[in-house]
């Protein structure tokens, strides 16, 4: 029972994770119904950046004065930058591909992908790069449970940002141009709505999301690598498929069980096919239920 | 062409400073609690050097400018065009077989090697274009039936002792069934979503290969297997065949020769067969072509089990030369390569695939040094592709012309 719970609390903490990849996967295919192969080098860059900021400030020394105001600071420098590299990417890669066949749109965000995490290994190197260790030491323990405090951290930080996107995406104004673009582009072109500033907007709320989360990765399994967006990628959008594409609710729920069967299949199956069984689900929803578990239109393009 | 650069400074230039805010916190930002902004500077300027050339250039041809040479080499080329289609195909294809069979005389052991490779990622390139170039299906995954086929000759030859000419139609076979059974759910769905379940399937099949100790001994991979055997006539006494294992490179380059050639007609016969068309009728409207009464599930199947077929071959005989496989020659970004190669000849084209292999594998040999930049190149010639030539460097042919298209 205690293995079970410890289970639960791992699995919860790296569910988030997956939530806050999937939700930029979701947001984006939302808006131009295209699958952001890069999205994965977003979360490694996010991974990146966060431990150079980290890195830069414990080298400061301010780490071990002010290290809330250190973490908040590279938590928000990093974000801002992986949205930035975001609405780059997508005015190179994407935008021009716009009214092309979806094939060239998906072969553009592969190169993308490829060149992002090849530009991440030359600047960065090949070996994986350190987060200081020293923050967020302690843990609760209840018997044989434990959690710790970076799991606390983690998971109330992403508890905050979904919350955070809800709000955004439902409650501003701001949000619902985003709905309404993801509903008819020339529709709300009419009602004044600028569609490219939209577009820019999702990927780059998308990429901070993917940004947070890859600096939870950092600090909770203590590096990062150039090609660690990869496998997490595939597993957040078997998430977003899970909950169905497009619906934000289901991104976050669809995270949260992705997290969870690879946790439990890997503490009561077998921890070598870990990564196997979210892309078993990702196969298994699209071949059954192709619209998720919470349900979106599709209509003949998608499936 | 003033007028045109007035057109395109603007986004140039915050392009170019968008890039620099993007490089600088990787570069110059050390964990030290230092920052710098040589290096930064040094590999901006250049980016930025390199990219105002290219767009110069370019600005130049839009306006004409260059006509003075352009023209010219336009009419040149229009000339060898014409001479090209005057001549008949088969003066072509003489030509370079002639080429290639007589290549390896001229170079040494590292120019045959590189040849095989070449010959190699011909064959995978040619399978994944019949599942991507004519059935339209994006499979990103392509590269684990390569691997299925170099596993299943590594273990057969290992463990049974089976020869390589029995192996290989056995390595074709795992390698089709293993097709069908990744085919058999994923082809219901389409474009972007079948793009992601293969290159699940691609993982799974690796992760497999990787954990699976007692059949492939995992990532440590398989080591001894037995060359290629060959019966080659001997007369000194008598008429004997005697039993040689393939140890000369010349060799293996002929062998792969002969498997790319096989692999081109088999491609070219299908592309011009009812097969052919009916699969390029899938590529261009599935639901029209189902319509019209095709099959699309069985032709779709089919396209896949062709492709992994061709995998399988390539696979048998990269086990046979390299005589060691392991997990870590089927990756994920082996399969984003091949895929890359058949975009930058052009989907569909058989000249065009064997330039892009040509051009992607020999080029890289030639520089040398820059082989950390390899993949950076590859990903960004895709996206460059897509961008400018969507269609390939060699664009394939249609077989027949549209309705809307004016005859001729």
């Amino acid at each position: 029972m205690e293995y079970f719970i410890q289970q639960l609390i791992n699995g919860i903490t790296l569910g988030g994770m997956y939530a806050l990849i999937a939700l930029g996967y979701t947001m984006v295919y939302g808006v131009i119904q295209l699958i952001n192969f890069a999205h994965g080098e977003f979360f490694a860059a996010g991974g990146y950046v966060g431990a150079i900021a980290l890195g830069y400030f414990s080298g400061l020394g301010y780490m071990e004065t002010h290290p809330i105001i250190c973490l908040t600071a590279s938590f928000a420098m990093s974000m801002a930058y992986c949205a930035y590299l975001a609405v780059g990417v997508e005015k190179i890669a994407y935008k021009p591909l716009r009214k092309e066949s979806r094939l060239a749109a998906l072969l553009s965000a592969l190169g993308m992908s490829i060149f992002l995490s090849n530009g991440l290994m030359l600047t960065q190197g090949v070996y994986d790069a350190v987060y200081p260790s020293e923050l967020f030491q302690g843990r609760f323990d209840f018997g044989m449970v434990t959690i710790s405090y970076l799991q606390i951290m983690i998971v109330s930080l992403t508890a905050c940002l979904l919350v955070g996107l809800n709000l955004l995406v439902f409650k501003t104004k701001v949000g619902m141009a985003m709905r309404a673009t993801a509903q008819d582009k020339t529709m709300s072109a009419l009602v004044a709505i600028g569609s490219n500033r939209i577009i820019s907007l999702t990927f780059a709320i998308g990429a901070g999301l993917a940004c947070a989360a890859g600096i939870m990765y950092g600090l909770y399994y203590g590096s990062v690598r150039y090609d660690m967006g990869f496998v997490p990628g595939i597993k957040a959008f078997a998430a977003a498929v899970l909950g169905g594409i497009g619906n934000i609710t289901g991104a976050m729920l669809g995270g949260l069980i992705i997290g969870m069967v690879e946790i439990f299949g890997a503490g009561y199956i077998s921890s070598e096919y870990k990564d196997v069984f979210a892309f078993i689900i990702l196969i298994a929803v699209l071949y059954f239920k192709p619209t998720g578990i919470m349900g979106e239109n599709i209509d003949d393009t998608r499936v | 062409m003033i007028q045109e650069f007035k057109k395109v400074w603007k986004p140039y230039a915050i392009g170019m400073l968008w890039l620099l805010g993007l490089l600088w916190p990787l570069l110059g930002v050390h964990p030290d609690g230092t920052m710098t902004f040589q290096t930064t500077f040094i590999v901006w300027r250049y980016i930025l050097a390199g990219s105002f050339v290219c767009l110069i250039i370019y600005l130049i041809k839009v306006s004409g400018s260059l006509k003075f040479i352009a023209d010219p080499i336009s009419r040149a080329v229009g000339n060898i065009k014409t001479t090209s289609t005057a001549l008949p195909t088969w003066v072509w294809i003489t030509a370079v077989l002639i080429f290639a069979l007589i290549y390896p005389q001229f170079t040494g052991r590292y120019g045959t090697d590189v040849a095989i490779n070449v010959l190699l990622y011909i064959c995978l390139g040619l399978g994944l274009n019949v599942v991507v170039g004519l059935a339209g299906m994006l499979d990103l995954g392509y590269i684990a039936f390569y691997g299925v086929g170099a596993y299943t000759y590594a273990i057969l030859n290992t463990t049974y002792g089976l020869g390589f000419w029995v192996c290989l139609p056995l390595s074709a076979l795992t390698a089709c069934i293993a097709g069908c059974i990744v085919g058999y759910p994923t082809l219901r769905m389409r474009g972007d979503y079948l793009a992601i379940v293969t290159l699940g399937f691609g993982e799974i099949i690796r992760i497999i290969l990787n954990n699976w100790m007692e059949l492939t001994n995992g990532p440590n991979g398989i080591l001894g297997i037995k060359s290629i055997g060959i019966f080659l006539p001997v007369f000194e006494n008598g008429f004997t065949f005697e039993h040689f294992w393939m140890k000369k490179l010349q060799l293996f380059y002929y062998f792969a020769l002969g498997l790319a050639i096989v692999a081109a007609i088999c491609v070219q016969r299908l592309n011009f067969s009812r097969v052919g068309r009916a699969w390029e009728s899938i590529r261009e409207d599935e639901t029209a072509a189902e319509l019209m009464g095709v099959n699309t599930f069985i032709y779709k199947l089919l396209a896949y089990a062709m492709g992994a077929i061709f995998a399988g071959l390539a696979g048998a005989f990269f086990a046979a030369r390299m005589r060691f496989v392991s997990p870590e020659s089927f990756t994920f970004l082996e399969s984003a390569m091949v895929l890359c190669m058949v975009v930058l000849g052009g989907m569909g084209s058989i000249p065009g695939i064997i330039l892009g292999v040509a051009a992607l594998i020999a080029l890289p040999e030639i520089f040398r040094e820059f082989e950390s930049y390899r993949m950076l190149i590859f990903g960004a010639t895709m996206v460059i592709m897509m961008l400018f030539r969507p269609a390939g460097l060699i664009p394939a042919k249609r077989v027949g012309t549209r309705s809307e298209e004016k005859e001729g």
